[in-house]
C-alpha cells in the first residue's frame, strides 16, 4: 500500500507514508528493545552501580535505599586485583592465567588430534569407515553437563572407573598394591618422577582427559569436511613429483586445512574459556581454587560467598576480559577469511 | 571450482557422512599390514570414545545398588530397575520425576519460544532496513552476547529478589516493592527470584540477543528479489514480512528454537542460583545434586540411569537436526 500511495503523488499522503516507512524499522525493533531494556540493559547499568558499593546479604531487602549501603568507589575492583578479598585461596592473576592456559592447552590438544584422526579416517581403502565415523560423533551429541557428571564419577577416588582401569592394568606390569588416586581432590601427584607437583593440580590433568574426550570429535568433524574439499589431483601431482606422504601432509593438507581449522579453534577456545558447567560439575574449581576459571569464581561470589558488590565488580572485569578475547579472536578469524578469499 | 565451493558450503556433519568411502578413487590399494595397523589405531580411538559410554550404560543396567568393585564395561544383566526407581523417586526430596521433567520443559520451551517471538522482527529490521542508529543498535544487541551467561546473574538476582508478594497477616497482602508491610513478620508467598518465571526471565536475557543475531544471519541469506517483486505488486512492508519472509524463515526459526532448546535443557547456573524450592528443580539441577554432596547416598546405577535420561532428548534432537546444527553453532559461536 505504501508504494501505491506514494505513486499517486498526493502531497499529504506521500508525507505520511514516508513517515510510516521511516518509522517502520523502529517499530519492528520495539518489542526486542523494550524487553532487553528491562531484562538486559537496566540490569547491566544496575550491575555497574552495585559494583561501586559494599552490597551484601543484609542489603537485599532495601537495596539502594538501604542507609547502610555505602558507595566505596573502586575498592571492590582494587580488592579483586590485589587479592584483598575476604576469600580464601584467591589470587586474580593466577586465576586469569590459569583460565587462559586452560583454554589454550585444550585447543592445542584438540585441534591436532582432531586433524590427525580425520586424516586417518580419510585413508583410502580403510575398512569400516562409516561405522567409525558414526561412532566418533557420539561425544558431540551428549550434553556437556551429563559428560561432566559422568567423568566426575569416573575419576572418583574409591570406585571410579579410572582407578579400576589402572588396577586391572597395573598387575600386568608387576605392580601389586591397590591404586586409589583422588584425581579431583589430591594435592600431591601419585608418581612424582613422571609428573612433578607444579603449579597445575592433578585435577587439571583429569579435566584435560575428560575435556579431550569431549573436544576432539568436533574438530574431526570440521577437519573431515575441509579434507574433502582438497582436490585429489594435488596429491597425485605431488606424488608424481616425488613428494613423500609426510611432505604431502605438511605442504598440502596442513595449509589447505588452515582456513577451516582456525575458526573452529577460535570457537573451541571461546567455549573452553567459559566452560562453566563442565568445571563446576567436575571440581567446582577445587581443590583450593586451583582449577577455578573466571566464570566459576564469579558464580561462587554470588551463590556461596554472597558478596554481591564484589560479584558485580568481578562481572564487569570479566566483561572486559571477554571483550579483549573477542577483539583478538575476531582479528584472527577475520585475517583467515581474507586469506581464504 | 563450482562443485568445490558447493562442498565447502555444505555442513561438516553432512560431508562427514557423505564422503566417498569406497577407496577406489586413487586406484591404490591399501597393503594388508597397513590396513591392520590403521584398524588397530581406529579401534583404539573407538575404545576411547566408548569407554565412558559403555561404563555408564553398564552401570545403569545393573540391578546392584552398591558401587561396582571392579571395572565393568559390558552389561552382565539387563535390569531396568534403576530407570524405574529414578522415575518413581528421583531424589530424596519430595519431588516427582514428572515435576522435574515439567520444570525443565517449561523453562526450555518457554524461554526458546519467547526469545524467538521477540527476536524475529528485530532480526528482520536489522537485516533489511537502512535506518539511523542501525549500527549503534546492533552493537547494543551484540554487547550482551560477549558477556558470559553468568555475567548478568548478580543484578538479575538482586532486582528480581525485590519482587515479592507478602502475606502480612490479618487478610492483608503486600506487593513489594510497590506496597510493603512489616517485612520481618510478613510471610512471603511469592518471590520472583525464587520462581521458574524469574529463572525464565533471566535465561531470556541471555537467549534473546543470541536469537536476534542468529536469525539476522539467516535472513541476510534470503534473496531480496522476492520481496522486491512483492513490493512492485503492491504489498506493503508488513505484508512482505508476514506473508513472504516469515514463511521462508520457518526452517531457520525451528533450528534456532532447537539450538536454544539444547542449551536451555542443560542450563544449570541460573536455576541453581535462583531456585531454592525442590518443587522447582530441573533435571540438570537434580543431576548435580546426585553427583555432588549426596553422591554417597545415591546408588550409582540410579545416577547412571538418570544421566542417560537427561542426555536422551538432546541426543535425539542433535541427531535429527545434525544437518543444521554445526553451522548454526559456529556462526553464533561467540557466547560460551
Amino acid at each position: 500500500m505504501a508504494v501505491l500511495s506514494a505513486s499517486t503523488g498526493a502531497g499529504k499522503q506521500k508525507k505520511a507514508s514516508n513517515f510510516r516507512r521511516a518509522s517502520l524499522p523502529y517499530l519492528y525493533l520495539v518489542p526486542a528493545f523494550l524487553l532487553m531494556g528491562v531484562i538486559t540493559f537496566y540490569p547491566l547499568v544496575y550491575q555497574v552501580i552495585i559494583s561501586f558499593t559494599n552490597f551484601e546479604t543484609k542489603h537485599l531487602l532495601k537495596q539502594l535505599a538501604d542507609p547502610t549501603l555505602k558507595f566505596i568507589g573502586f575498592k571492590n575492583y582494587i580488592d579483586i586485583i590485589t587479592g584483598a578479598l575476604p576469600v580464601q585461596n584467591f589470587a586474580f592473576f593466577r586465576v586469569l592465567v590459569y583460565n587462559f592456559w586452560w583454554a589454550i592447552s585444550n585447543v592445542a590438544v584438540h585441534v591436532p588430534a582432531g586433524v590427525l584422526i580425520a586424516v586417518l579416517l580419510n585413508t583410502q581403502g580403510l575398512w569400516f569407515k562409516r561405522i567409525y565415523r558414526a561412532m566418533y560423533i557420539l561425544p558431540v551429541v551428549i550434553p556437556p553437563v551429563v559428560i561432566a557428571a559422568v567423568w566426575r564419577n569416573i575419576f572418583d577416588e574409591q570406585y571410579g572407573a579410572m582407578n579400576q582401569l589402572l588396577n586391572s592394568i597395573a598387575p600386568l606390569l608387576g605392580y601389586k598394591e591397590l591404586i586409589s588416586i583422588g584425581w579431583l581432590t589430591d594435592y600431591t601427584f601419585p608418581i612424582p618422577w613422571l609428573l612433578p607437583t607444579g603449579p597445575l593440580p592433578l585435577a587439571y590433568y583429569a579435566m584435560m582427559i575428560a575435556n579431550f574426550w569431549l573436544g576432539w570429535p568436533f574438530m574431526t568433524m570440521v577437519a573431515t569436511g575441509a579434507l574433502q574439499s582438497i582436490p585429489k589431483d594435488l596429491y597425485e601431482a605431488a606424488s608424481i613429483d616425488g613428494a613423500s606422504a609426510q611432505q604431502q601432509f605438511w605442504n598440502i593438507t596442513v595449509p589447505l586445512l588452515r582456513p577451516a581449522m582456525i575458526p573452529a579453534a577460535v570457537y573451541g577456545f571461546t567455549m573452553s574459556f567459559n566452560l562453566f558447567a563442565f568445571v563446576y560439575f567436575m571440581t567446582g574449581g577445587g581443590p583450593a581454587r586451583t582449577t577455578e576459571i573466571l566464570v566459576t569464581f564469579a558464580y561462587d561470589l554470588v551463590r556461596n560467598l554472597r558478596l554481591f558488590g564484589v560479584a558485580a565488580a568481578f562481572a564487569v572485569i570479566v566483561f572486559f576480559v571477554a571483550l579483549t578475547v573477542f577483539l583478538v579472536t575476531n582479528r584472527i578469524t577475520g585475517a583467515t577469511e581474507s586469506y581464504e578469499g | 571450482m563450482t562443485t568445490q565451493s558447493q562442498t565447502q558450503k555444505q555442513n561438516p556433519i553432512v560431508r562427514f557422512f557423505n564422503m566417498n568411502t569406497s577407496g577406489e578413487v586413487g586406484g591404490r590399494k591399501l597393503p594388508l599390514w597397513r590396513q591392520m595397523l590403521l584398524q588397530l589405531l581406529t579401534f583404539l580411538i573407538l575404545a576411547e570414545v566408548m569407554f565412558p559410554i559403555m561404563y555408564i550404560v553398564t552401570l545403569s543396567l545393573s540391578s546392584k545398588t552398591t558401587r561396582p568393585s571392579s571395572l565393568q564395561l559390558f552389561p552382565t544383566e539387563f535390569s531396568f530397575g534403576a530407570y524405574q526407581q529414578v522415575v518413581d523417586h528421583p531424589t530424596a526430596n519430595p519431588v516427582s520425576f514428572l515435576e522435574l521433567l515439567r520444570n525443565s520443559f517449561l523453562l526450555s520451551f518457554g524461554v526458546g519460544f519467547i526469545a524467538l517471538l521477540v527476536a524475529v522482527t528485530a532480526a528482520y529490521a536489522f537485516s533489511r532496513f537502512k535506518f539511523k542508529m542501525r549500527q549503534v543498535l546492533m552493537v547494543m544487541v551484540f554487547i550482551p552476547l560477549l558477556m558470559p551467561a553468568i555475567g548478568l546473574a548478580t543484578p538479575l538476582y538482586l532486582l528480581m529478589n525485590q519482587f515479592r508478594i507478602v502475606d502480612c497477616g490479618k487478610g492483608q497482602t503486600a506487593l513489594a516493592p510497590i506496597t510493603t508491610c512489616d517485612q520481618t513478620k510478613g510471610k512471603i508467598i511469592f518471590n520472583l527470584r525464587d520462581s521458574l518465571l524469574g529463572v525464565g526471565i533471566a535465561m531470556t536475557a541471555g537467549a534473546l540477543p543470541f536469537a536476534v543475531w542468529n536469525l539476522k544471519g539467516y535472513l541476510d541469506t534470503i534473496p531480496k528479489e522476492l520481496e522486491e517483486a512483492a513490493a512492485i505488486d503492491g504489498a506493503d512492508p508488513n505484508q512482505i514480512f508476514f506473508l513472504i519472509v516469515l514463511p521462508l524463515a520457518i526452517p531457520q526459526l525451528a533450528v534456532t528454537f532447537f539450538l536454544g532448546f539444547i542449551g536451555h535443557w542443560q542450563e544449570f547456573a541460573l536455576p541453581w542460583l535462583f531456585l531454592s524450592k525442590p518443587g522447582d528443580y530441573t533435571l540438570a539441577m537434580t543431576l548435580y545434586n546426585m553427583q555432588g554432596q549426596y553422591a554417597n547416598a545415591i546408588p550409582w546405577n540410579r545416577f547412571s540411569a538418570f544421566a542417560i535420561i537427561v542426555a536422551l532428548p538432546v541426543a535425539i534432537i542433535y541427531i535429527a537436526l545434525q544437518k543444521y546444527i554445526v553451522g548454526g553453532l559456529t556462526t553464533g559461536g561467540v557466547k560460551g
